[in-house]
């Protein structure tokens, strides 16, 4: 993979609208966004209520993920181009869950929803009808997701990349500076982290940065060693899987995993390690 | 807009003073020289050194609110045809800072 092959931008997304075998598909943290204006021809996903287990915290399952894309007129063999606001973080989100489910015909619209508005391009309120499908996925990818045991024992001795801001990493924030102080039961950051929030690796228009300025942020600044196995967090995934997006995908780095359950499981452990401040 | 999510809560300014408890708020708006609200853009919150701290989307009144931590800080607002703004802005415990942008 590579940033030829996981990333395209607004022209080419315009060139595409209504072309059959391709899908655009909008997943924003605001699930209300859609419904005020989208790119024409695109369809919406729920982060939540499509992508989460109703009762437990985890994904939909296999089954689950087969009815929505069939019930959402996603063919195996189309190409999906995901996109949203908020620099990408849930459409990021989508686009790792969607790998998990071996679909990989996948794309990543560069600058999301926020780039597209900026640019002043066409949205409508127009909601397409798509002929449902039978779709087929294939079996949860474990290479590409850590679950809190393998964190734990990655402690010192993979990268632990922390993308959340530099006050939730040091303790100081549960969460981000928009939302409620509230979730964890306690602050902090895994030991031996690395703290490379997630908008070091995007520009102000919500595209990312050049394949260099990322190795010289992650491998030069922050001293991620590109040698090793990865896995980052935040604090429920989706800003993650906007690094994982990163690293697995445009710098085409092996073995970089996301850990969704994030700092919301891990700081809410009994027994775990916790480091404070700064990080060392 | 869910709370247990780390993305931008829809926009919209209403809680009061009186309501800022233990949080540190800062809120404002977004308007034209008409008085109309500008609903298609963001505010970002920077910390020291223009440090991107967090971002939302303008709401439809051209309102935006962050739950920041004390200290000073600087907003800037991105909306289309190039709009680029900025103010500095102090937060405290338990007030809400109210700032507004003119287009």
């Amino acid at each position: 993979m590579s940033r030829s092959d996981a990333l395209v931008d607004a022209d080419w997304v315009e060139s595409r609208i209504d072309t059959p075998g391709t899908v655009i598909v909008e997943v924003d943290e605001d699930t209300s966004a859609y419904d005020k204006g989208h790119i024409p021809s695109a369809i919406k996903i729920d982060w939540k209520k499509d992508l989460q287990d109703p009762v437990r915290r985890d994904f939909v399952d296999k089954i689950g993920f087969e009815a929505l894309l069939s019930e959402r007129g996603i063919a195996n063999d189309d190409t999906v181009v995901l996109y949203g606001g908020n620099n990408n973080w849930f459409a990021a989100y989508a686009y790792w869950y969607f790998k998990l489910y071996g679909h990989q015909n996948v794309l990543l619209l560069d600058g999301g929803r926020k780039k597209w508005e900026l640019d002043s391009r066409e949205l409508t309120r127009d909601v397409p009808s798509r002929a449902k499908t039978s779709y087929t996925a294939a079996e949860q990818d474990a290479s590409l997701r850590a679950l809190r045991d393998e964190v734990i024992a990655a402690i010192g001795k993979r990268n632990l990349v922390d993308v959340r801001s530099p006050d939730e990493f040091s303790g100081r924030l549960l969460a981000p500076a928009h939302l409620p102080q509230e979730q964890s039961q306690r602050g902090g950051h895994i030991p031996t982290a690395k703290n490379v929030p997630w908008s070091k690796a995007a520009n102000e228009d919500g595209t990312f940065k050049a394949d260099q300025e990322l190795t010289d942020l992650y491998a030069g600044e922050a001293g991620v060693d590109f040698g090793k196995d990865t896995i980052a967090y935040c604090r429920i995934g989706e800003r993650s899987a906007h690094t994982w997006f990163v690293l697995h995908e445009i710098l085409d780095l092996p073995n970089v995993k996301n850990y969704d359950g994030s700092w919301t499981e891990y700081g809410s452990l009994v027994g775990v390690p916790i480091e404070i401040g700064e990080g060392k | 807009m869910s709370d247990d999510s780390c993305g931008a809560p829809a926009g919209g300014v209403t809680i009061t003073k009186d309501k800022a408890g233990k949080e540190a708020i800062v809120e404002g708006r977004v308007l034209r020289a008409d008085g109309n609200p500008v609903a298609t853009g963001y505010a970002r919150l920077l910390g020291t050194g223009d440090e991107f701290v967090a971002e939302v989307p303008l709401g439809d009144d051209g309102g935006f609110r962050f739950f920041a931590a004390p200290g000073d800080w600087t907003l800037r607002v991105l909306a289309p045809g190039g709009v680029r703004l900025e103010q500095t802005v102090s937060a405290d415990i338990g007030h809400v800072t109210t700032v507004e942008f003119a287009v």
